[in-house]
């Protein structure tokens, strides 16, 4: 009945492939175009970086002249930040959430596929300013009144990196706020929160920072729109503004969205050691409160970049003592992880290296960071290479370590392909030497007293050989990462004959094919535990995590949501799988149609900021207004046609 | 080979090659004039021997973590074709307070001494302090010394051993004033008087630079201090007390003056010599550029032969500055013009 159904609903949509991709509302598709569009920037973004490494290879260097590597080095930390770490994080929410939660899709699939849509014509937006020879050059901090004011950056520059931003925080509250509803909401019966797997707890955690901080930066940069366009003085201090308010707006985000960084690799960590040690999680409930606490903590501990402001040793103490505290949460996570390897079968697959080594090198970033926490020590470390080294270690060493891990473990389950892991083992240990010898050396200079964002530096400074040294080290990183590439597309080239479940999976995603068919579940789960798909395939000891009965208002018991009924009234978990055996008997699996409004809306938006440009510029700025005008009809049609659209097929309702 | 043997063997390899990068580290950092692992100030000495205690600290956390990481990799590995599955293990709450506490003990160790320091480095020096206004623009440093009436640019004089009170600002700008080897950042703000207070220890020739990106040419925005003697330092105040010199008697100079001078030229319209027409406040005062170790912001030694790259194409020197010569300068007038300046002393 099942399959009937489903094919009915698909010859109903039969269109051609291409169509299909731009109009698709499937969570899974979806994913996949986050996963190859952030992977593609990331060779962008990875590009960017070792033409900083070759101005900066040997000193007085005249490879790229000062306004090249200002735009270089701004468009690396932009591009790696908002198109290469956080798209990637959403390919995987994308994709594996609703399959670890045990739904058919997300809340609101269209929306889930605006947010695509405006993060890849934001990003283009973006991009698209090297091709007018006007790429941001503010850093990705942009710091006030260096970018608010015409006078002292009169270029596009800045007004491309604003447009892009905008466009790209709409894009990232919609996902997020899709997420939220979509974990609180859409849960399988019997998945109670405490029994969710830790990626989708992060990912939870995630989105209400990304919903509390971008705010702040959306904030900020209308203020500085404002000051560019219109005059407004907010950070023009000759006019009685602050340039050091843009401070407090960008980092209240800024400090955040280090966490909205990290947190999900963390949740994928959390996964892939229990798979591969076939050992749940050491202390679940301790790693869910310490990403709970580190999230809190996270919005009062901003002006820890600021420390050389000059706020005054009060404030400067407040935020001291705050980021200190952050590191104990941090600390419990580690040892955390250190438990669920002690005593495991531990497999050494190229997954389980990557997320291992993530242990470590996060290990030497978060020790860092402990030390810009201490304020007189930050004096010195702040601005310096030693905080350049601290973040990779971070933002390499911890987030995309992760996520190379997550692609090596979920890999087979998006593509049905199992990578090569003699090839993935080739890349993790170019990957773990050619990082190592790229940053590690940075916190030499550091203490040698080398400046961040210079262009140029004399041969009299002694900073020649470290300098080598990281260069060297970033040629090999960037060719280990291109093994990465060539391992997937060497995969995808062979016929999709991946199991279900390859590595002995703990939960639901791997119950189901690889890849999962379009509707996820033929019988929506019933959650009798913790590790779910564990427990059906081993039985459990005792069943993990608070039972459906003592928490029915959490326990995915939605009369509301016809996508996913529940169980029913108070049922046991053992009354509950006999529940779910009933439903056999559903055959109105509903698929959402497919739709161009998500598309056209981001696009509409795109064409706001694109007018936006276009109004700053000499030669088109009287087509500004009209092209804004343009984006903003495109958009109100869109979305009357988006409200009006039949979510609901005939026959299907 | 296994798979097993394969890995050990990549690991011990991978670690091994970590270690001449971290060994030889250890030999060759120190080495530059901005280290700070060789302070000669009493704030940077501070600082480091707060820093040195926090590093070894963190080089035993990171080592435990690292060993136990390893241990468990190797103690706790499948063997090909074991198919065994461990004891399902959830947590032990005992542990997990424990390694609660542990992190916020050590924690608790550093900020003690942390926020101590933090508060001492702020403290206001007593009433024999020097007292110098530093002036952050793009991409150079105005010193002035309003006790002696001095105004000076991109190379700052202090006196060993007497404490030294920074009032920082900003014509433009953020800027962040660094000397790496005497002191801490402190950034420069427009309208915030922020101050910078420390006590240089040592006599020498401390190269500092701009820490805050602040535009095309934040690299080059750099300045040295020179840390003197008291009577060093008072030789050098009288010295720049003077007046710039009326007339100078060599012709080639007394030519340099008069091309200086002329309107047309745009040399007053930014630069000041005191004692001239030339009373320009958006460039380097030049009244005693001449005595100076460098211009341009740092970027070139002061010499006769740099002066005259300078003059002969600001722009190829130092590409964005802010130094636009009306028109390209003759090498008769650049001659004229480079022993006028270096007679400035």
């Amino acid at each position: 009945m099942v399959e009937s159904a489903l094919k009915l609903e698909r010859a109903r949509y039969e269109r051609s492939a291409l169509v299909e991709w731009l109009t698709t509302v499937d969570h899974k598709k979806i994913g996949i175009l986050y996963f190859w569009t952030s992977l593609a920037f990331l060779l962008i973004g990875g590009l960017l970086a070792l033409l900083i490494r070759t101005q900066l290879i040997v000193p007085d260097n005249t490879f790229l002249g000062p306004q090249a590597y200002n735009e270089v080095f701004t468009m690396h930390g932009t591009i790696m930040i908002f198109l290469v770490v956080m798209p990637l994080n959403a390919a995987f929410f994308n994709f594996f959430v609703p399959l670890m939660i045990g739904a058919r899709d997300v809340a609101f699939p269209r929306l889930n596929a605006f947010s695509y849509w405006a993060f890849l014509f934001g990003s283009l937006l973006l991009l698209s300013s090297f091709l007018f020879g006007a790429a941001p050059d503010g850093g990705w901090f942009g710091y006030a009144n260096l970018t608010s004011s015409r006078l002292y950056s009169p270029g596009l520059n800045i007004d491309f990196w604003v447009m892009g931003l905008q466009v790209l925080g709409v894009a990232t509250l919609a996902s997020a706020l899709n997420f939220f509803v979509t974990i609180v909401n859409m849960r399988a019966p019997g998945m109670s929160l405490m029994r969710m797997p830790v990626f989708v707890w992060m990912t939870l955690v995630t989105a209400v920072l990304i919903l509390l901080a971008f705010p702040s930066l959306t904030v900020g940069l209308v203020m500085i729109m404002f000051d560019r366009y219109f005059g407004t003085n907010f950070f023009n201090p000759a006019a009685g503004g602050d340039p050091v308010i843009w401070q407090h707006l960008f980092w209240i985000f800024g400090h955040p969205e280090v966490y909205i960084l990290i947190l999900p690799p963390m949740g994928m960590i959390s996964e892939i050691l229990p798979t591969f040690s076939r050992k749940p999680l050491f202390g679940y409930t301790f790693v869910v409160f310490a990403g709970i606490v580190i999230a809190f903590l996270s919005f009062g501990v901003w002006a820890h970049h600021m420390f050389a402001v000059g706020l005054g040793p009060v404030p400067n103490a407040v935020f001291a003592t705050t980021t200190m505290l952050i590191a104990i949460p941090t600390g419990v996570k580690i040892f955390n992880w250190l438990g669920t390897l002690w005593g495991g079968a531990i497999e050494m697959k190229t997954a389980l290296l990557f997320a291992a080594s993530f242990i470590a090198m996060f290990t030497i970033g978060g020790i860092s960071g402990v030390m810009h926490a201490s304020v007189p020590i930050d004096y010195w470390q702040t601005d310096s290479y030693f905080v350049v080294a601290h973040f990779h270690y971070v933002l390499f060493g911890g987030s995309l370590l992760a996520i190379f891990a997550a692609i090596y473990y979920w890999f087979p389950k998006m593509f049905g392909r199992m990578l090569d892991e003699r090839l993935g083992k080739l890349h993790f240990w170019l990957t773990l030497i050619g990082f190592n010898l790229t940053f590690f050396p940075m916190h030499f200079l550091g203490v040698d007293g080398m400046p961040r964002r210079i262009y140029m530096y004399s041969a009299g400074m002694g900073w020649d050989l470290w300098n080598l040294v990281a260069s060297i080290g970033a040629y090999l990183l960037g060719a280990s990462t291109l093994l990465l590439f060539v391992n997937m597309l060497k995969t995808l080239r062979k016929p999709a004959d991946a199991p279900a479940d390859p590595w002995d999976g703990r939960t639901l995603e791997w119950s189901i094919p690889s890849p999962p068919p379009a509707h996820n579940f033929d019988v929506v789960p019933v959650v009798r535990g913790r590790d779910a798909f564990w427990i059906e395939k081993y039985g459990a000891e005792e069943v993990i995590g608070p039972a459906p009965e003592r928490h029915g208002a959490e326990a995915g018991h939605n009369p509301q949501n016809p996508h996913n009924p529940g169980p029913g009234e108070g049922a046991g978990h053992d009354q509950a799988a006999s529940h779910g055996a009933e439903h056999h008997g559903d055959s109105r699996i509903h698929l959402p149609p497919p739709s161009w409004f998500p598309l056209t809306t981001g696009a509409g938006l795109t064409l706001m900021g694109i007018g936006m440009v276009m109004h700053a510029s000499d030669t088109l700025g009287s087509l500004g207004f009209p092209v804004v005008g343009l984006g903003i009809a495109m958009v109100v049609v869109s979305l009357l046609g988006w409200t009006f659209e039949p979510i609901h097929e005939e026959g299907h309702a | 080979m296994t798979k097993g043997r394969l890995w050990k063997r990549s690991l011990v390899v991978g670690l091994l090659s970590l270690l001449p990068t971290i060994a030889s580290g250890c030999a060759v950092i120190g080495g530059s004039p901005q280290s700070v692992n060789r302070p000669a100030g009493d704030s940077m000495r501070k600082i480091w021997d707060l820093f040195v205690p926090i590093f070894w600290l963190s080089v035993l956390v990171f080592v435990l973590v690292t060993a136990i990481l390893l241990f468990a990799l190797w103690r706790f590995r499948r063997r090909p074709g074991e198919d065994r599955r461990p004891e399902q293990l959830h947590g032990n709450t005992r542990l997990e307070i424990a390694w609660t506490m542990v992190p916020a003990i050590i924690l608790a160790i550093i900020a003690v001494p942390t926020l101590s320091l933090m508060f001492e480095l702020d403290r206001e020096p007593g009433p024999d302090a020097l007292t110098v206004r530093v002036i952050g623009h793009q991409w150079w440093w105005e010193f002035q010394y309003p006790e002696y009436n001095v105004v000076t640019a991109n190379e700052l004089h202090l006196v060993v051993d007497r404490p030294v009170r920074l009032e920082l600002d900003s014509v433009d700008v953020i800027h962040s004033f660094w000397i790496p080897r005497l002191s801490g950042k402190r950034d420069v703000i427009p309208n915030w008087d922020n101050v910078l207070i420390f006590t240089p220890e040592e006599v020498g020739i401390f190269p500092g630079q701009c820490a805050e990106f602040c535009g095309i040419q934040h690299a080059n925005m750099k300045f040295r201090v020179v840390v003197q003697t008291q009577d060093e330092f008072d030789a050098w105040i009288r010295q720049q007390q003077q007046p710039a010199a009326e007339a100078p008697a060599d012709p080639l100079a007394a030519r340099g003056r008069e091309i200086f001078l002329t309107p047309a030229n745009a040399c007053i319209g930014c630069h000041t010599v005191a004692g001239t027409q030339a009373q320009g406040k958006v460039g380097p005062d030049l009244t005693h550029v001449g005595s100076r170790g460098i211009i341009a912001g740092g970027v070139l030694e002061n010499t006769p032969e740099n002066l005259a790259r300078w003059l002969r194409n600001p722009q190829a020197v130092k590409p964005g500055n802010k130094m636009i010569l009306p028109r390209q300068l003759t090498d008769e007038e650049i001659e004229a013009l480079v022993a006028y300046l270096m007679s400035l002393q």
